[in-house]
């Protein structure tokens, strides 16, 4: 591809102390594609996701949006910038409203000064309205947040983040917490984000939930990227064998077959009763 | 077809279920498994609630007793509002830094401490009262933001770093005025000051015409000079609604009030979106040490005096009432109208018992009783408001 990627890391490195969380990444995103970084427990996807969202910032390396380098000191810094993530607790207020929720931080406002208040009215249509832009509706954008199941959650920060005129959505382990129908809405939301022409980070240990939307896989391995595969290049059985470093998996393998035949023998040991 | 589907397909963005042969599972403005929340239920679920029922009980209740003629009396109603106003005014603010996650256990110390700011000033510096009253709230300020600022940059519970504040500001009251006075009261503060009306401020009556000529009309009690008891309405009450209106117009719908909810519901989330978690909990730091104050003004030209002891043990009254109204002690959820319907059970209880001969001791009996009511319906109608299923 030609055309300037959304957001880019070249060579980014993050040590804390002497532990060297993540390598060397380089990672291009570029608008309406969706980028799975895939990799197990320990991989540096969390890690990862802090630098892409601002709350780290990189040891080396550099984070360029639409070609220019940029440096992040705060998520509202990176959300200013169009990159927007959604955090895997949610990053939502459970006893406030939808639509409180929504305008956190944000607010529109209505009034002069020193009347100056907060456009409830304004926050309610709108952030019902690009609820429903996405395709949900919801009953009451007052009610509070905790009502709410955990794939209407994501849906709401789906909205807010796309409202908002992010470029780059990045989603943190969104289907993790999910059951099947809700994990199905949520990557609903993902492909209606990339038709949007937004470029998608998908993060997740998943690959049934990423390998559908997925249109780039970036595998990482104990802080380290271990490829980045077209998904013509690549099939889902090949993603978990590396995603699981595929040796491991088969000692794995090997060492319950010995358990379950030795307890089998065991059993075979024992006199019936 | 299913009725599900059929209102799925009349619904906004059904472009995406087609492409993608996926129907939302809450698709559509009715679920049909969620029942809809009556008027009663909506009512049920404000954070207040729990309040208004007992405060109608109470009431009540106190109206079978003895005694309940005086304690329901134009005279025995405005004893009691007035210790409700007192109490408001601090347990509004406290209100406020709960619900933004923080306590502030040294309100009743900075009542004693503003006193003496005030009596000092005025009695040994020789300022004005206005003076007086404006240096108190100067002091207020600074200590305000001091505990604000320990708070936010340690990240410590501000439960232990307000014990802090209790000890010394007691300390401090005691100690400054021993040292310049030799005693631990501050007698005569308004004899000779340029400004009497300055105490009039805080200690005077509004509607004195009404009250007058109501009595001149023979509906209200007049003493043997034709004046009535009640002289009108007493200022506390008019600052405690004036505070209560502010303070609950900025919760509900300012923007600063959206931020005061949010760094009490989840300060991490709300610093992510940009809210600005540190300088919202030091302002309502200073908030409740200024109400502090307002309430030692009120009472310093109330008495004429200072006095060092004066506040003790408010703090808890004021983090009580707000309670008792339906503030969660954990943060990001309370009313301003609760806290004050909190203070207004505090104060009609306390002068109920004193009125009908009830021992006073069984005040704190009660108050105990109250605390634990109120926390557990308070935990109830939390789970209710979040549509819990497990809390039942």
């Amino acid at each position: 591809m030609t055309e300037v990627p959304a957001i880019e890391l070249k060579g980014v490195s993050k040590h804390f102390g002497s532990v060297i969380a993540l390598r060397d990444i380089d990672i291009k995103v570029h608008p309406g594609e969706v980028h799975c970084l895939l990799g197990d427990n320990g991989a540096g996807k969390s890690t990862l996701i802090k630098i892409l969202s601002g709350v780290h910032r990189p040891t080396h390396g550099q984070i360029l949006v639409d070609g220019v380098p940029v440096s992040f000191r705060s998520p509202r810094d990176a959300a200013e910038y169009g990159v927007a993530t959604v955090f895997q607790d949610l990053g939502m207020i459970p006893l406030m409203s939808i639509s409180r929720n929504f305008f956190l931080g944000r607010e529109p406002l209505k009034g002069i000064f020193p009347f100056t208040r907060f456009d409830k009215e304004k926050a309610n249509t709108v952030s019902r309205q690009a609820m429903a832009d996405i395709g949900i509706d919801i009953r009451d954008p007052t009610q509070a947040v905790g009502t709410l199941s955990g794939g209407e959650r994501q849906s709401v920060a789906i909205a807010r983040a796309i409202h908002f005129g992010a470029k780059v959505l990045i989603l943190d382990e969104p289907t993790s917490a999910l059951g099947v129908h809700q994990a199905a809405m949520v990557l609903k939301f993902v492909i209606e984000a990339r038709l949007r022409g937004l470029a998608v980070i998908f993060i997740s240990h998943n690959i049934h939930h990423a390998y559908p939307v997925g249109d780039v896989f970036t595998l990482l391995n104990r802080g380290r990227r271990a490829g980045t595969f077209r998904k013509s290049e690549i099939t889902r059985d090949e993603v978990v064998a590396i995603m699981s470093g595929g040796e491991d998996l088969k000692a794995v393998e090997a060492e319950i077959d010995a358990l379950l035949a030795s307890i089998h023998q065991n059993e075979a040991a024992r006199p019936s009763a | 077809m299913t009725a599900m589907e059929r209102e799925a397909g009349s619904a906004e963005g059904d472009h995406a279920a087609g492409r993608f042969g996926i129907a939302a599972k809450r698709r559509g403005a009715h679920d049909e498994r969620i029942a809809e929340a009556g008027w009663l239920t909506r009512l049920l679920r404000r954070p207040e609630a729990g309040a208004a029922g007992g405060l109608i009980a109470a009431l009540v209740i106190f109206a079978f007793l003895p005694g309940a003629k005086a304690l329901y009396s134009l005279q025995g109603s405005m004893t009691f509002l007035t210790l409700s106003a007192e109490l408001g005014i601090i347990a509004t603010a406290a209100a406020l830094l709960i619900i933004a996650g923080e306590f502030d256990l040294s309100v009743g110390s900075m009542i004693g401490f503003a006193g003496v700011v005030i009596g000092l000033t005025v009695r040994e510096l020789g300022f004005p009262l206005w003076g007086g009253v404006l240096s108190a709230f100067a002091v207020a300020i600074v200590v305000g933001w001091f505990n604000g600022l320990i708070v936010v940059k340690t990240r410590l519970p501000s439960f232990i770093v307000t014990l802090a504040s209790l000890f010394i500001l007691r300390g401090l009251s005691i100690g400054i005025t021993r040292t310049v006075t030799g005693r631990t009261q501050i007698p005569y503060i308004l004899d000779g000051v340029p400004d009497p009306w300055t105490a009039e401020i805080f200690n005077g009556h509004i509607l004195g015409g009404l009250f007058r000529w109501m009595g001149s009309q023979g509906w209200i009690d007049t003493r043997s000079d034709g004046l009535p008891f009640v002289p009108g309405i007493p200022m506390s009450i008019v600052w405690c609604i004036g505070v209560a209106i502010v303070a609950g117009w900025i919760l509900t719908n300012t923007r600063f009030g959206n931020w005061i909810y949010a760094s009490g519901g989840d300060a991490d989330v709300a610093r992510n979106v940009g809210v600005p978690v540190a300088r919202v909990k030091i302002l309502l730091f200073i908030g409740t040490a200024c109400a502090a104050t307002l309430l030692a003004c009120i009472q310093v030209m109330e008495a004429g005096s200072a006095d060092t002891l004066r506040g003790t043990l408010k703090e808890f009254e004021a983090i009580i009432a707000a309670v008792i109204g339906g503030v969660l002690l954990t943060g990001g959820y309370g009313t301003v109208i609760g806290a004050v319907l909190g203070a207004l059970i505090f104060g009609f209880v306390q002068m109920g018992i004193f009125y009908t001969g009830i021992d006073t001791d069984w005040f704190k009996v009660f108050l105990g009783a109250m605390i634990l009511i109120a926390v557990l319906v308070n935990n109830y109608i939390r789970a209710k408001a979040l549509g819990e299923r497990t809390a039942g």
